[in-house]
């Protein structure tokens, strides 16, 4: 192997690349990226100086997961995109630049787990750099679970030709063979003659600089840092208290924001008086437009004077919580939505069922609630401005910034501190620009901590839904048709895995009366709730117990194994009958490359129908497995957090105002929710690593669905299924 | 009103006297990461719902934002800057972390905050009396049996 020099060309590699099919929500590229970020081989000498650097380019991979949209616009531009990049400097420190953010998904962790296993190397003396504009490569964002299936394989091979290149070094340096070389613990070590030279007296003085090739990775069954279970890299410093979340960060001589909104969406201003905030010490009030806000030295203060200022808006009439499901479906955009399509003849499977069911099930808006509220800070020298934000997009929000203050992008930079919490509510840069603006007036840095009520306010849903189904199956109980229509909510695993002649699914983008975005899983939630509900109504229409009826119109093996393991560890009973107010309901399903199966256990109180979770368990598949500890941890949180918008939560709202937002009127599962889970995890070593922040989330609101069934004979096809209890539910809901 | 009313008091924090002159109704937890520079303690919610600011004010949990800093002159204050002494992390602070009872780790401190308090005045909790403890925190990553656990493992031996 022979390392360039840094001066030299970077021609692309060639090479293919497997893209799997895995779709973008809309709503996660709702937004453009205009902007093109120009990383190039001066950034390279700037942020390594000395030392030895890999990177990897997009071009090798053409993949759209790092620069795809800015190649798709960047044409006649020299091709040198970097992906993601590595350097090991003269002291054999080595640290990986990464755009992704950390988010309490445990990528820090698992992506240092990536590296060590290939560098050889313990992942905690690794040092990850992560969503920075400045230090790190450009990223699309973190959302759809594509770190684990995309980014680690690249920062493996970024590692992999690493210590290539330097058991190359340790052959010339110590005049051996290469065979006898082996990378461990930051030294390259002679296997014969046990002589050893660290990775600092390798780089010292040296400015190399290797695209990546594709080098030789660890099969998985052979791995040994990876695989295993490693605690949080920075755990010390989280229950310490001395992580600096976005809404921790301090700059010298820094102020306090604060923004005065108006009651309503879509409101216009007006009239608005700022006599008094304006005599207010050390207070400067900001007017822009339709921008009201306040700087203050505290963030007493900031609230006091924003207190102080008085403002009049202007609403147009908005629909309300009461009209939602028939305005979506009354007010279709017409764009089209993706997801959609025909298999065989919806026409002709119905002819040939010999029993048709239909049902429509609604979902409602929900909010993401991360525990850390948006936060930013900004900070402007010299006409460019730093922000310090919590967001999935580092890259993104840079270009809503840069858009936003008629900046080029490289005088914006945006830094994600490892952040309270996103669930894919924090794709964009709300805080960052009203931080910016503020601070550009204020002629000091600015914080802006947005609060409860206004991240309830003015943050992203969620989307609502209506999804229509209908489905025909024939005497010996096969699905032969299955029409599927969803308005609104999303296409995420619109689909059927389950093995039908004739389909018709499509996804009908709608007017949303809501601000609505990203969250966990997204429309596979809602899609997999319609769809696993009605199989299970057509089951107990047909007299079948709901798994069997599952496995009879399964082909998928995988799908197969998870609803097997899932049933199988729960203790399923088929045919076993419902015990009154007692019941278990299944549901499985497949989305972002995860295979899932969820078994629920419930009590419903008699008189008060509230539903007592009795256990959830679970069976997820997503390859092969990274991190076992850290991705029970996510199998879980998403269980749990399913929960809430399974059983009780929902956003009220009418007339362009929320009603709920509070914690005392949004209700989050708490302790008292939350079951015995166990989680069965089937480790496919043969496949490749998918995702699994999201996916074991897409279960838990049928499974429980269905158990109310199981329990109770009643049919609930609304979420939240049961905010009040299921017979309140049962009542209020309109019959099919 | 032109300006709020403000008093100066001493506040004891973390076994350390502060004098400051506040207004009377500023909330503890500004107090303590704007003017006192521990941030240790979280803003979550702003109204006492959700247990990330939790400190102890004389040994008893409290929800710092909901709190009246003017009000708690002459009571003891303890914050998780307090636990760890001398590099050694409180029993509570290495559960938590030998558990790894944290994703990403907002609502840790308050969590941990609310168990020294549990603790202290129940050294050998069951689970129910964990999970009453903390119902008022919220964990929206979804880690409760592993903080449950972490905290059964801390007080029934085996935390450090």
């Amino acid at each position: 192997m022979s390392a360039r020099d840094l001066r030299a060309d970077l021609p692309p590699k060639g090479g293919s690349h497997e893209e799997p099919d895995i779709e973008f929500e809309r709503y996660e590229l709702r937004e453009s990226l205009p902007y093109l970020f120009d990383v190039d081989r001066r950034s390279f000498l700037k942020v390594f100086g000395t030392g030895v650097a890999v990177i990897w380019t997009v071009d090798q991979a053409g993949a759209q997961e790092s620069g795809g949209a800015r190649r798709a616009q960047g044409a006649g531009r020299p091709p040198a995109e970097v992906g993601a990049w590595l350097h090991i400097d003269e002291h054999g420190a080595v640290s990986v630049y990464t755009g992704k953010v950390e988010i309490g998904q445990n990528i820090r962790t698992s992506l240092a787990q990536a590296v060590a296993e290939e560098l050889h190397v313990d992942p905690a003396s690794l040092t990850l750099v992560m969503g920075d504009t400045t230090k790190t490569p450009f990223d699309m964002g973190t959302f759809g679970s594509r770190t684990t299936p995309f980014m680690a394989p690249q920062l493996r091979k970024a590692a992999a030709t690493a210590r290539e290149l330097l058991i190359g070094l340790a052959a010339e340096a110590l005049h051996a063979d290469r065979a006898h070389l082996d990378a461990r613990d930051g030294r390259i070590h002679h296997t014969i003659t046990k002589r050893s030279v660290s990775f600092g007296e390798l780089t010292k003085g040296r400015r190399l600089i290797e695209t990546i090739n594709e080098p030789a990775l660890t099969p998985a069954n052979a791995w040994t840092r990876a695989g295993q279970p490693l605690h949080k890299l920075n755990a010390r410093a989280i229950v310490t208290g001395t992580h600096q979340y976005p809404s921790d960060i301090t700059r010298p001589g820094m102020r306090h924001g604060k923004v005065v909104r108006p009651p309503q969406m879509n409101s216009t201003l007006t009239r608005v008086d700022t006599a008094v905030a304006d005599k207010m010490t050390g207070v400067t009030v900001v007017r822009d437009g339709e921008f009201i806000g306040v700087v203050a030295s505290s963030e007493y203060a900031a609230d006091q004077a924003a207190f102080a200022i008085h403002s009049e808006w202007s609403a147009p009439k908005q629909p309300s919580r009461a009209e939602l499901f028939g305005y979506l479906k009354a007010n279709p955009t017409g764009s089209g939505g993706g997801g959609n399509r025909t298999v065989g003849s919806i026409e002709e499977g119905l002819r040939s069922a010999d029993r048709t069911f239909n049902a429509q099930y609604t979902v409602e808006y929900i909010a993401h609630v991360p525990l850390e509220p948006r936060a930013a800070v900004a900070e402007w020298q010299d006409g460019a401005l730093t922000v310090w934000t919590g967001t999935q997009r580092p890259f993104g929000v840079q270009a809503e910034l840069a858009e936003a203050f008629h900046l080029p992008p490289d005088r914006v930079r945006v830094i994600v501190p490892d952040t309270g919490s996103a669930y894919g509510g924090k794709h964009t840069g709300e805080t960052a620009i009203e931080a910016a603006r503020l601070a550009k007036a204020s002629g000091h840095p600015v914080k802006l901590v947005w609060t409860r009520e206004e991240e309830f306010r003015w943050a992203y849903f969620r989307p609502a839904g209506v999804i229509d189904v209908r489905s025909g199956v024939t005497r010996d109980s096969r699905l032969v048709a299955w029409e599927f229509h969803n308005y609104n909510s999303g296409p995420a695993a619109i689909g059927t895995p389950y093995d039908i002649p004739h389909q018709r699914i499509q996804f009908h983008a709608t007017r949303s009366p809501l601000r609505q975005g990203s969250y966990r899983g997204l429309a596979a939630t809602a899609n997999h709730f319609a769809r696993e509900s009605h199989m299970d109504e057509v089951a107990h229409a047909l007299g079948l117990d709901p798994l069997e009826f599952r496995l009879r119109n399964l082909k998928d093996e995988r799908l197969k194994a998870v609803l097997t393991a899932a049933a199988s560890r729960f203790g399923w009973q088929a045919g076993s009958a419902a015990r009154r107010g007692v019941g278990s309901g299944i549901a499985g399903g497949v989305e972002k490359g995860g295979y899932l199966a969820t078994c629920a256990e419930l009590a419903i109180e008699p008189g008060s129908g509230q539903v007592t979770l009795g256990r959830i368990v679970a069976a997820f598949e997503c390859g092969a497995i990274v991190n076992p500890d850290g991705l029970r941890n996510q199998v879980e949180g998403s269980i749990i957090m399913g929960i809430g918008g399974a059983l009780f939560e929902a956003v009220d709202f009418d007339n362009g105002e929320i009603l709920n937002a509070s914690l005392a009127d949004y209700r989050v599962p708490r302790f008292s929710d939350v079951p015995p889970i166990e989680v069965v995890l089937l480790d496919r070593k043969d496949l490749p690593s998918a995702g699994a922040g999201e996916t074991p989330i897409v279960g838990v609101a049928p499974a429980i669905a269905n158990a109310i069934f199981a329990a109770t004979g009643i049919r609930l096809r609304d979420l939240p299924l049961a905010p009040k209890g299921v017979l309140a539910s049962a009542t209020s809901q309109a019959p099919v | 009103m032109v300006q709020p009313d403000s008093d100066e008091f001493e506040l004891r924090v973390n076994g350390q006297l502060h004098r400051l002159d506040l207004p009377a109704d500023e909330s503890l937890l500004s107090v303590l990461r704007n003017r006192l520079g521990l941030t240790g303690a979280k803003y979550g919610c702003g109204e006492g719902l959700c247990g990330a600011c939790t400190v102890l004010v004389d040994d008893q949990p409290v929800r710092s934002c909901t709190a009246r800093a003017s009000l708690l002159a002459g009571r003891s204050i303890r914050t998780i800057e307090s636990l760890e002494l001398n590099g050694r992390l409180h029993p509570v602070q290495q559960a938590f972390l030998n558990a790894d009872a944290m994703q990403c780790g907002f609502c840790t401190t308050g969590m941990i905050m609310a168990t020294v308090a549990l603790l202290e005045s129940r050294p050998k909790p069951s689970a129910a009396d964990i999970r009453r403890a903390l119902e008022k925190n919220i964990c929206r990553c979804g880690t409760h049996h592993r903080i449950v656990a972490a905290i059964l493992r801390a007080s029934h031996g085996g935390a450090a």
